[in-house]
C-alpha cells in the first residue's frame, strides 16, 4: 500500500478494505472498500437487514480488523490498535444498536465507567461531569436503574451518553433509531444535528459523525453524505439530492415505506 | 486488547472440528478428541499466560474501578461461601477426623494421629474438597456471566470504550479465587480440625486436647505451609483461567452458555486433580 494514497487529514480512511463478520472472520461482508471521512463530516450509511452495517461499522472503529487492505482512525492503522494507541481509541464513540449497557451496572455507574477508568479525577469532579451529562441526555430520573429496568428509549440514550462521557471526536451510531417511539427518534435526530453543529457539551466544538440505518427516510440533510452497503459491496450516493434521484434499485427500498406501513 | 482475546480463541478455534462430520472409525473419534482436547490446552495456557502478563502489566492501572471489583470478587469466592465452609468444616471432622482418631486410638496407633491428620485434612482432602465447591459455587457463575455478557456484546462495549476486557473482567476473578480459595482452605483445615477431636472426643477417645494439637504441630513442616500456599492459590488461578477462558474467549451465542458452563466445570475438576497429582509428586520428592 502507497503510504501516500492517505489523506493526512481523514478522521476514518480505508483502502480496499475487506470487511468480515464478527462472528465469524471467514464470512466477507464487504470487499475493496474505499471510504474517506473529513473532519466535521456526517456520513450516514444505509443497507438492508443483515447487510454487513454493524460489521462495516465495527471496522471503521478499529474493533474489528478488516480482512484485507487497510483501516486508518485519525491517521492510525487499526490493525496497530494496541495499549499504545488507548488516546486514539478515546478519540472515538461508538454506540452499538440496542445500547450493549453493563448489565451489573447502574445508569449512572455506565457511563461513570470511562470516566473512572481512563481520567484521574477526584470523585467530586466526575459526579459532577455525570450529572451534568444525565441531565443534558434527560436521564437523571433513570439514574439508579440498571439497564434490564430501563425501557429500549431510555437505554439507547444511556448508551449514547456514556459514549460521549470521554468527549470524542468522533461518533459512530449503529442503527441508533432502531426500536425508538415517535418522541425519542425525534430528540435523537435533533441531538445529532446538534453535535454536528456544535454542541455546548463538547464546548461548541463540532462533532464527525457516522450512523447506520436500514431506512434513509428520517435522514433528509442538505449538509450529510451518504453511502449504501449492499451484497458485498460500499458505494458512495454523495448528498440527499443524489440519493433521491438514485436509480440503484436498494436505494429505492431504502427509501421506501415499509410494507406494513402501507397496509 | 481486542487482539488479546482474539489470539487466544485463534490458537483453540475448535469449531471446525465440532462441525465436522462424525468420524466413522473409534480410532478417528478418539484422534479427534485428542486433538481438540490439545487445542484447549494449548488455548488455556496462553490466556493464563495472557492474564498473568496483563496482571503483571496493568497492576497499578484504574485503581478506583479495579479495588471494588478486586474486593467483591474477594467476598463472593471467600467471605460469602464462609457459612457453608462451617457446615463443611463440621461435616468434615465428624465424617472424617473423628473416625481416623477413633479408629487409630482403637489399635493403639496414635502416634500417628498428627502424620495422618496433616496427610488427610492439610495435604489433601482441606485443598481438593474447597476448589472443587468454589469450582462449582463461583466458577459456574463465572461462566454464565461472562459468557452472557459476551453473547449480549458487553466485551465489544468494553473494547469501544478502550477498557481492556482480560483487566476489567478476569484480573479481579483471578484474583479473588486464588485469596478466596486460599483462605477458604485455612479456615476449612482449621475448623475439621477442631470439630473431628470434638466429635471423637465425645466418643471419650482418650486423647487430651494437648497432645492432639501437639502431634499435629509436630508433624506440619514448613515445606506443608509453602505448598499448601503454592497449591491452593494455583487453584484459585487456574479454576479462574479455566472458567473465564470459556465463557469469555469464545464468541458465544445465549444458547451456547450452558453447554459451556457444563463444559467448563469438568474441565476444571480435571485441572484440579491435575494440580493435585503435581503436588504429590512435590510432596513426595521434596
Amino acid at each position: 500500500m502507497n503510504e501516500t494514497a492517505f489523506t493526512a487529514s481523514a478522521v476514518i480512511e480505508m483502502r480496499d478494505a475487506g470487511i468480515s463478520t464478527l462472528r465469524d472472520s471467514s464470512l466477507i461482508v464487504a470487499e475493496n472498500v474505499n471510504w474517506s471521512v473529513a473532519p466535521g463530516e456526517f456520513w450516514v450509511v444505509a443497507g438492508q437487514q443483515q447487510s454487513g452495517k454493524s460489521d462495516f461499522l465495527m471496522t471503521a472503529a478499529g474493533l474489528l480488523l478488516p480482512t484485507q487492505g487497510s483501516c486508518r482512525v485519525f491517521g492510525c492503522e487499526t490493525n496497530d490498535f494496541g495499549e499504545a494507541q488507548v488516546a486514539e481509541r478515546l478519540r472515538v464513540g461508538f454506540v452499538f444498536a440496542g445500547g450493549k449497557m453493563f448489565s451489573h451496572l447502574t445508569v449512572a455507574e455506565n457511563v461513570a465507567l470511562p470516566l473512572l477508568y481512563h481520567k484521574d479525577l477526584t470523585d467530586l469532579e466526575m459526579a459532577r461531569e455525570v450529572e451534568t451529562l444525565l441531565e443534558l441526555m434527560e436521564l437523571t430520573p433513570f439514574a439508579n436503574a440498571t439497564s434490564a429496568n430501563l425501557a429500549a428509549n431510555w437505554r439507547q440514550r444511556a448508551a449514547l451518553a456514556r459514549a460521549l462521557i470521554l468527549k470524542p471526536e468522533l461518533l459512530l451510531l449503529d442503527n441508533p433509531l432502531g426500536g425508538l417511539g415517535a418522541r425519542h427518534r425525534h430528540w435523537l435526530l435533533q441531538f445529532l444535528e446538534q453535535l454536528q453543529r456544535g454542541h455546548e457539551w463538547f464546548e461548541a466544538r463540532p462533532l464527525t459523525l457516522v450512523v447506520t440505518t436500514d431506512d434513509l427516510r428520517p435522514w433528509p440533510h442538505a449538509q450529510r453524505k451518504y453511502a449504501v452497503l449492499h451484497e458485498g459491496s460500499f458505494s458512495g450516493l454523495g448528498s440527499w439530492g443524489d440519493v433521491a434521484s438514485a436509480s440503484h434499485h436498494a436505494v429505492k427500498e431504502l427509501l421506501a415505506e415499509p410494507a406494513g406501513a402501507i397496509m | 486488547m481486542r487482539s488479546y482475546l482474539a489470539r487466544a480463541y485463534q490458537l483453540t478455534n475448535t469449531s471446525v472440528l465440532h462441525h465436522a462430520a462424525v468420524p466413522k472409525s473409534y480410532t478417528d473419534r478418539l484422534g479427534r478428541k485428542l486433538f481438540m482436547a490439545l487445542l484447549t490446552l494449548q488455548g488455556l495456557g496462553a490466556f493464563a499466560l495472557i492474564t498473568l502478563g496483563v496482571i503483571l502489566k496493568k497492576h497499578a492501572v484504574a485503581h478506583s474501578v479495579m479495588r471494588p471489583r478486586i474486593r467483591h470478587e474477594i467476598n463472593r469466592a471467600g467471605i460469602a461461601l464462609m457459612p457453608m465452609f462451617f457446615f463443611i468444616a463440621l461435616a468434615l471432622g465428624f465424617l472424617v477426623v473423628s473416625q481416623t482418631v477413633a479408629a487409630l486410638a482403637k489399635v493403639g496407633a496414635t502416634n500417628y494421629l498428627g502424620s495422618t491428620m496433616v496427610i488427610v485434612i492439610v495435604r489433601e482432602l482441606g485443598p481438593l474438597l474447597t476448589a472443587t465447591l468454589v469450582l462449582a459455587r463461583v466458577g459456574t457463575a463465572n461462566v454464565i456471566e461472562l459468557g452472557t455478557a459476551r453473547a449480549l456484546g458487553e466485551v465489544e462495549a468494553l473494547e469501544a470504550l478502550g477498557i481492556d476486557p482480560v483487566h476489567y473482567l478476569i484480573v479481579p476473578r483471578v484474583l479473588g479465587l486464588a485469596l478466596g480459595i486460599f483462605s477458604l482452605t485455612i479456615y476449612l483445615i482449621i475448623g475439621a480440625l477442631a470439630s473431628g477431636y470434638l466429635f471423637a472426643f465425645l466418643q471419650d477417645v482418650p486423647i487430651t486436647p494437648g497432645d492432639y494439637l501437639k502431634q499435629i504441630a509436630e508433624a506440619l513442616g514448613w515445606l506443608d505451609f509453602a505448598l499448601l500456599a503454592l497449591k491452593t492459590l494455583a487453584f484459585g488461578f487456574f479454576i479462574a483461567i479455566v472458567t473465564c477462558y470459556h465463557g469469555l474467549a469464545q464468541p458465544l451465542r445465549l444458547e451456547d452458555v450452558s453447554r459451556v458452563a457444563v463444559r467448563a466445570v469438568t474441565q476444571g475438576v480435571i485441572v484440579c486433580v491435575l494440580i493435585d497429582a503435581l503436588f504429590i509428586v512435590l510432596y513426595l520428592v521434596t
